[in-house]
């Protein structure tokens, strides 16, 4: 890896449904550390951009490279499942709705994979779980059903979870979208605790005060495009352009 | 495969399916008078009359219909119950397809909406008439989907009086199971043509099921 | 002739032990039907076709003939081609995989149900499909289809009967037994029908304990 090469690197990357464009020709390139938050109005591409990282929606072109290895690789069907379930542990993910799995309880959501893929022992599995759930908050659910929880309390063990595999960045796809708006700062609170400590993150998300405050870069995308991307005091200040504008517009209304 | 042989017995598998055919025909059809009766005494006012019928439903339905034929068959003589084994078949399996089709038919009477009910009492009529000008014509359509699954697993089930000697199509291919050492070709005889028949019978079901939802 | 219930306690033995060798084969076959359920579900649903077609062929061919039938080709068929099994392997093999056919069926419809979410929340950690699969959706299914599937084991339990003709000495055929000393069969067969209803509702309030434990982990 040469020292110039960006963290992520997504290069050229385009996405059809059919006929349907989602994504035309997008690049970017996350360094190690940053926080990008990806905003724009639904359908504009920015949750199929986010999942392109760890190749749970495959491009039809381009390529997406993570610490100067390619996802996407171009390989046989057995390999490229071996290289890319490799790759998925390296690469946090969380949900709009929580994905929690609803048969076991928060220790084993969380020590599922560990001790499935990393061969950790019951006690270091559970150790592990304790650790996380203490960083988001939940250390004393951790013998609950997911169905015990509030949606709030369900997506900090998601999170814990995915954190649980030590992975090298975080990838947010609407994470509080389907939280009732009191639980939604619980949550906001276990993101920001993650930015201090200097995970790099995508957050694709709608709460733009949330990403005003907390992130490097914003990415505003509309109809498969990035339309303007840069430092968010000058995105939400004096965007240039006048979807950016629009859609500001309607979206910081009452959230300042 | 022994195709020689094949040619050789089909005509006795043949013969044995008119017995089959007429088997299922005849207890599909009591089992649907049982049905209808079984779900009336579950629905009855009466609670006496509700409790026979979902005794009728427990004892049947907790029970092997193998054993209800052997009662029926073999014990039935020492209680004054006379019947030959073609008889007992037809009795034993379409009282015992009767419990299955009252639940049925009971499910489909409930399945309709009770706003239909509350719309025709208010309109004036009686609880009879509601009963038979709104709720019984919509029951019958919610109910010929299950019915024909129903009436599927009684042409398999047919084959249960293979056990009390009458020769049908099971026990002509059990009989030349044993006579002959040929189990697959023996099975696959038997095989084709119960699901012929069920197939046929699927045919009429779904298109009696069109013809009900057009209305 | 009338009838005389006092033939029956010295013959209590054989007809327990008969009653046994029914909740055996209920066992072990009903643990076949779920093993086998499954299975066939996730071929069915995931297979090469190479596999998929041949198990969706057998499910055909057993959901459309008499479960009688089909006891008689595993029984005499294997001894055929030169296996000679017990007829209880053979009785308990055939009433299994009848009854996995079915739950096959039951079980692709609870996979297919599982959110699709799931899915991602497993691949998204780095499991592979073939883990995915096992540890987090057919768990989900099997939990969300236990009502129906438990109809099939129960149905299981009565179907049981019909191992009698290749000649397993459950209930049915113990209590032959004692007719044929006794030439008495409503009473025996009165009996055995009393010992398949209790079995019966000891099953139902067994399966019913495992949906309610169940309910709190969906």
């Amino acid at each position: 890896m040469s020292p110039t090469q960006p963290f992520i690197n997504i290069r050229h990357a385009k996405k059809n449904y059919g006929d349907l464009e989602v994504l035309k020709d997008i690049s970017l390139q996350v360094e190690k550390g940053q926080i990008v938050a990806i905003i724009g109005p639904s359908g504009s591409g920015k949750s199929t951009l986010l999942r392109a990282i760890n190749d749970l929606d495959s491009l039809t072109e381009g390529e997406v490279w993570l610490e100067g290895m390619q996802v996407n690789k171009k390989l046989p069907t057995r390999q490229y499942e071996k290289h890319i379930n490799k790759l998925r542990q390296e690469i946090g993910m969380v949900f709009q709705h929580f994905n929690l799995f609803p048969h076991l309880t928060v220790r084993e959501n969380i020590t599922l994979a560990p001790k499935m893929l990393k061969g950790l022992s019951n006690a270091n599995a559970n150790k592990l779980a304790q650790e996380q759930l203490e960083r988001v908050g939940l250390g004393d659910r951790i013998d609950y059903y997911p169905s015990q929880l509030s949606g709030g309390q369900k997506q900090r063990v998601a999170i814990a979870r995915a954190l649980a595999m030590k992975p090298k960045v975080m990838l947010f796809d609407e994470a509080t979208s389907s939280l009732d708006p009191e639980l939604v700062e619980e949550v906001n609170l276990v993101m920001k605790q993650l930015a201090k400590e200097n995970m790099t993150m995508i957050i694709v998300t709608h709460e733009m005060a949330f990403a005003q405050s907390v992130c490097d870069k914003v990415l505003f995308m509309d109809q498969g495009v990035v339309v303007e991307e840069g430092l968010p005091e000058i995105i939400f200040k004096t965007p240039q352009h006048e979807r950016t504008k629009s859609f500001l517009a309607n979206h910081l209304n009452g959230r300042f | 495969m022994d195709i020689d042989l094949m040619l050789r017995v089909y005509p006795y598998f043949l013969e044995a399916t008119l017995i089959t055919i007429q088997l299922a025909v005849l207890t599909v059809v009591l089992g649907l008078i049982c049905g209808a009766l079984g779900a009336a005494a579950r629905l009855s006012g009466n609670k006496y009359i509700r409790f026979l019928g979902a005794t009728y439903v427990s004892v049947i339905r907790g029970t092997p219909a193998l054993i209800q034929l052997f009662i029926l068959y073999y014990g039935g003589s020492q209680v004054g119950i006379n019947l030959d084994a073609f008889e007992a078949g037809v009795i034993g399996l379409g009282f015992n397809i009767g419990a299955y089709m009252t639940e049925t038919i009971r499910g489909a009477i409930i399945a309709v909406d009770k706003g239909q009910v509350e719309a025709s009492r208010t309109l004036g009529m009686s609880k009879s008439q509601t009963l038979i000008k709104v709720v019984l014509p919509q029951a019958a359509r919610l109910m010929i989907r299950p019915l024909g699954v129903n009436i599927n697993a009684q042409i398999k089930a047919t084959a249960l009086v293979s056990a009390i000697s009458v020769v049908e199509l099971t026990y002509t291919a059990q009989r030349y199971i044993g006579s002959t050492y040929k189990p697959f070709e023996m099975f696959f005889l038997a095989g084709v043509i119960y699901l012929a028949l069920i197939y046929v019978t699927s045919l009429l079901i779904s298109w009696f099921d069109r013809k009900a939802q057009i209305k | 002739m009338g009838l005389d219930f006092n033939v029956v306690p010295e013959f209590l033995d054989l007809i327990l032990i008969g009653a046994m060798w029914t909740i055996a084969i209920t066992l072990v076959a009903g643990a076949i039907s779920l093993g086998g359920g499954v299975l066939f579900a996730v071929i069915a649903l995931y297979g090469h076709w190479l596999v998929r077609y041949p198990i969706k062929f057998f499910a055909w061919l057993f959901m459309g003939t008499p479960l009688l039938l089909q006891l008689f080709l595993i029984y005499f068929g294997l001894v055929q081609v030169g296996i000679d099994l017990p007829a209880f392997v053979a009785g308990v093999i055939g009433l299994g995989l009848h009854f996995a056919v079915y739950n096959s069926d039951i079980i692709q419809a609870g996979i297919l149900a599982v959110d699709k979410g799931q899915t991602e929340g497993g691949r998204t950690l780095g499991l592979s499909q073939f883990q995915t699969i096992y540890k987090i959706i057919v768990p989900q299914a099997l939990r969300n289809t236990l009502p129906p599937i438990g109809n099939n084991i129960i149905a299981l339990l009565k179907d049981s009967a019909l191992v009698s003709v290749i000649g397993v000495t459950e209930l049915i055929h113990a209590s032959q037994l004692a007719i044929s000393e006794t030439f008495r069969p409503f009473e025996f067969y009165i009996t055995a029908a009393v010992c398949y209803y209790a079995i019966n509702l000891a099953l139902e309030a067994i399966l019913r304990k495992i949906e309610n434990n169940a309910q709190i982990a969906r």
